[in-house]
């Protein structure tokens, strides 16, 4: 789960490190409150969106009068933000955060991520900040210095103290760089954060240390013990579709094909996913039934899937476990025909009673296209797409 | 032979007396598999299913020298139970449960790191199907009836794409040796490398199936592992090739969220380490037939 910049500086405000002044606005009007009641010449006015290359995607305004700070609100808010993080769908901006303006000298960049391969939490930093570690990494890859976190003993100061100095921070800075660190860290681990973003963390000219930008994502499995993580979660920034998914207890993931599809098993997702490519077409979503697929839940993920008006057929491929394919076939007629289907639908059943769901589904009167390996189910179904849409092609000329 | 377990294991279960742990147990039972007991703090002394219930995994281990456990416990505890199997001097350990935070499975690594080589507990998991050596023993939630015995060793993240692949090696009449799944999440067990080294190291299993998914660096670790130590023939599968870029699959690991981890470019890189690579996942059966009849 991600949250907000302003939600992620607030909490680590919270743990000592430094950030500038700012407040929320949710309409022009406040906009130009908050900046009076920050002061000064110059103010940053940030759409709140859940993305990082905001800046680029003109999300970030920097204004020297209430007026132009106005006018930068009204721009920003209700607008739908495109980032190559937010994909082509992008996210409207509901929130703004306005900020005092910052006398920049230096931006670095400063972040500390799970490490899949070492196992470890992983402290990383750059002097050359402001741009995206993926291209740091790419292009400048010695200029990025990682320093590896010990689980059972924790961040040392003496580790805090290198990377301060591989930053290229100055001696007078290094207590409280030490401190804002160090306070990243503890923000992390009390709140179960897989990730924590500080770029650009950088040096004013009166040589102080603030993270101009934060963002922290976290644990969704950790959740459940972090309850005021859970009450940050802004459902604006997320996909209604995958989010009602999740209600239901399902797992969802919109893409941009029209083969619909509903699969027990995230790994078989993925691989009929797949198949529907190599057979020539392209999957509209991926979705996990789970395990226990009662016929309830089978109907409510019919429901998730035909949501999509692009939808041109559905693949149901279910390898049942301890799942019965007697009482998935069941499932599937029975939603069949309370949602009265209008596009072709394309089962295949493997494992534990699939003569009987093959008897089910047969018996059932159903138009029902019915195969019996993978690659069968993948290739009728793009055969189904592609001859729904060549009628629609020819009804519409 | 085949891995990690087989007829003689004696097994115990955790989370024993739950719906979920007793389903299961039962179901292991009725594979053939030696289940020993179960553990359920406050219910020691107990009989269920006929088998003794301890309130420790240590009494289980003194009392009926149980060497294997499996995991039904709920995420919020699940850490803990793991590293009691450990500390009892539980062999091995496979974790159903989904749903562990990160930061536990960091911890129940580093717990499991402290103990020598030697002594150190094997875990698969969590978020897996377990572990099955067909016709011997099952420490899982699969089908059994859909493997069949042989010398096809598989290593998958997956569940229900593992069970595709045993099913469509049995219609060609290829049996596995033993099936073991590591689980979907980022921080696991065992990895892929580390199950290719026993599969390796075991005379029955012939050929080994990989099968892989986007995220994190595991299938690329085991293709290196598989080019520098492995003398058997190692097929892989990964799935995710139309998975975009920053989106979770499902499983709490299978995301790409650096360069090397999407499907394409870990297919790439294990063709270059001589992997044989399943062209469509439809293919993992007829893939392995025509490893075992070069050889």
């Amino acid at each position: 789960m991600d949250i907000h910049e302003y939600q992620a500086k607030e909490i680590l405000s919270g743990y000592g490190v430094k950030i500038a002044e700012g407040g929320m606005a949710y309409s022009p009007e406040e906009a130009v409150q908050r900046a009076r009641d920050i002061g000064g010449h110059i103010w940053a006015v940030k759409a709140q969106v859940h993305s990082g290359a905001r800046g680029k995607a003109g999300g970030i305004k920097i204004c020297q009068t209430h007026d132009e700070v106005e006018t930068a609100a009204e721009a920003l808010l209700g607008k739908r933000l495109i980032t190559h993080q937010t994909g082509p769908a992008g996210k409207v901006c509901g929130r703004l955060y306005i900020e005092a303006g910052t006398d920049i000298a230096k931006e670095l960049y400063f972040c500390f991520l799970v490490d899949r391969s070492s196992e470890r939490i992983v402290m990383v930093g750059s002097a050359q900040g402001g741009m995206e570690i993926e291209e740091l990494a790419e292009n400048n890859p010695e200029a990025i210095t990682k320093i590896y976190i010990e689980p059972a003993v924790g961040l040392q100061d003496f580790q805090a103290r290198e990377m301060a100095f591989a930053l290229g921070l100055e001696p007078e800075l290094l207590s409280h760089a030490v401190k804002t660190i160090k306070g990243c860290y503890r923000a992390l681990r009390d709140l179960d954060a897989s990730m924590l973003e500080i770029n650009p963390l950088v040096v004013t000219r009166s040589n102080e240390l603030i993270a101009l930008d934060a963002k922290m994502g976290f644990d969704d499995n950790a959740l459940f013990r972090q309850q005021k993580i859970s009450e940050l979660r802004d459902k604006t920034q997320e996909d209604p579709r995958e989010m009602a998914a999740a209600d239901r207890g399902l797992s969802y993931v919109g893409l941009d094909g029209d083969i619909g599809c509903m699969i027990n098993g995230a790994g078989l997702a993925m691989a009929t996913m797949d198949m529907i490519k190599l057979a020539g077409g392209e999957p509209a979503n991926f979705l996990d039934v789970g395990g226990g697929a009662s016929a309830e839940r089978t109907e409510k993920a019919f429901r998730l899937v035909l949501a999509d008006k692009g939808v041109k057929a559905m693949l149901v491929n279910i390898f049942a476990g301890i799942n019965r394919c007697d009482w998935i076939a069941e499932g599937v007629v029975e939603a069949v025909k309370k949602i009265d289907m209008k596009i072709p639908l394309i089962v295949r059943l493997s494992g534990t009673n699939v003569e009987e769901g093959r008897r089910i589904i047969a018996e059932s009167g159903l138009p029902i296209i019915t195969a019996e390996t993978l690659a069968e189910a993948a290739e009728k179904a793009v055969q189904a797409r592609n001859e729904a849409v060549a009628k629609e092609a020819a009804q519409g000329a | 032979m085949a891995i990690l377990i087989d007829e003689t294991t004696r097994i115990i279960v955790q989370g024993f007396t739950g719906k979920i742990g007793s389903f299961h147990a039962q179901d292991m039972i009725n594979y053939g598999s030696n289940v020993v007991g179960g553990i359920t703090p406050g219910k020691g002394g107990q009989t269920h299913l006929g088998l003794p219930v301890f309130n420790t995994v240590k009494e289980a281990v003194q009392q009926v020298g149980a060497e294997a456990s499996i995991i039904f416990v709920p995420p919020a505890f699940a850490a803990d139970s793991i590293m009691e199997a450990a500390d009892a001097g539980i062999k091995y350990c496979v974790a159903i449960t989904d749903g562990i935070p990160t930061q536990d499975m960091m911890t129940v690594k580093n717990f499991l790191r402290r103990f020598p080589v030697e002594q150190r507990m094997i875990l698969t998991g969590p978020n897996c199907a377990g572990t099955i050596s067909p016709g011997r023993a099952m420490l899982g939630i699969m089908p059994g009836h859909i493997y069949m015995k042989g010398n096809v060793g598989i290593v998958g993240r997956s569940g229900t794409l593992g069970y595709e692949a045993a099913d469509q090696m049995k219609r060609l009449g290829i049996g596995i040796s033993t099936s073991v799944g590591i689980g979907g999440d980022p921080i696991n067990g065992s990895s892929h490398r580390d199950i290719l080294e026993k599969f390796e190291a075991d005379q029955e299993t012939k050929v080994v199936v990989m099968i892989g998914e986007i995220g994190g660096p595991q299938e690329v670790e085991a293709g290196i592992f598989a080019k520098e130590h492995m003398s058997k023939p190692v097929v892989a599968y990964i799935a995710g090739l139309t998975a975009p870029e920053g989106r979770r699959m499902g499983h709490a690991g299978a995301i790409i969220s650096s360069a090397g981890e999407s499907a394409a470019e870990k297919v790439a890189i294990l063709k270059e380490l001589g992997v044989t690579i399943c062209p469509t996942p439809a293919a993992m059966g007829e893939t392995v037939a025509a490893v075992l009849a070069r050889m």
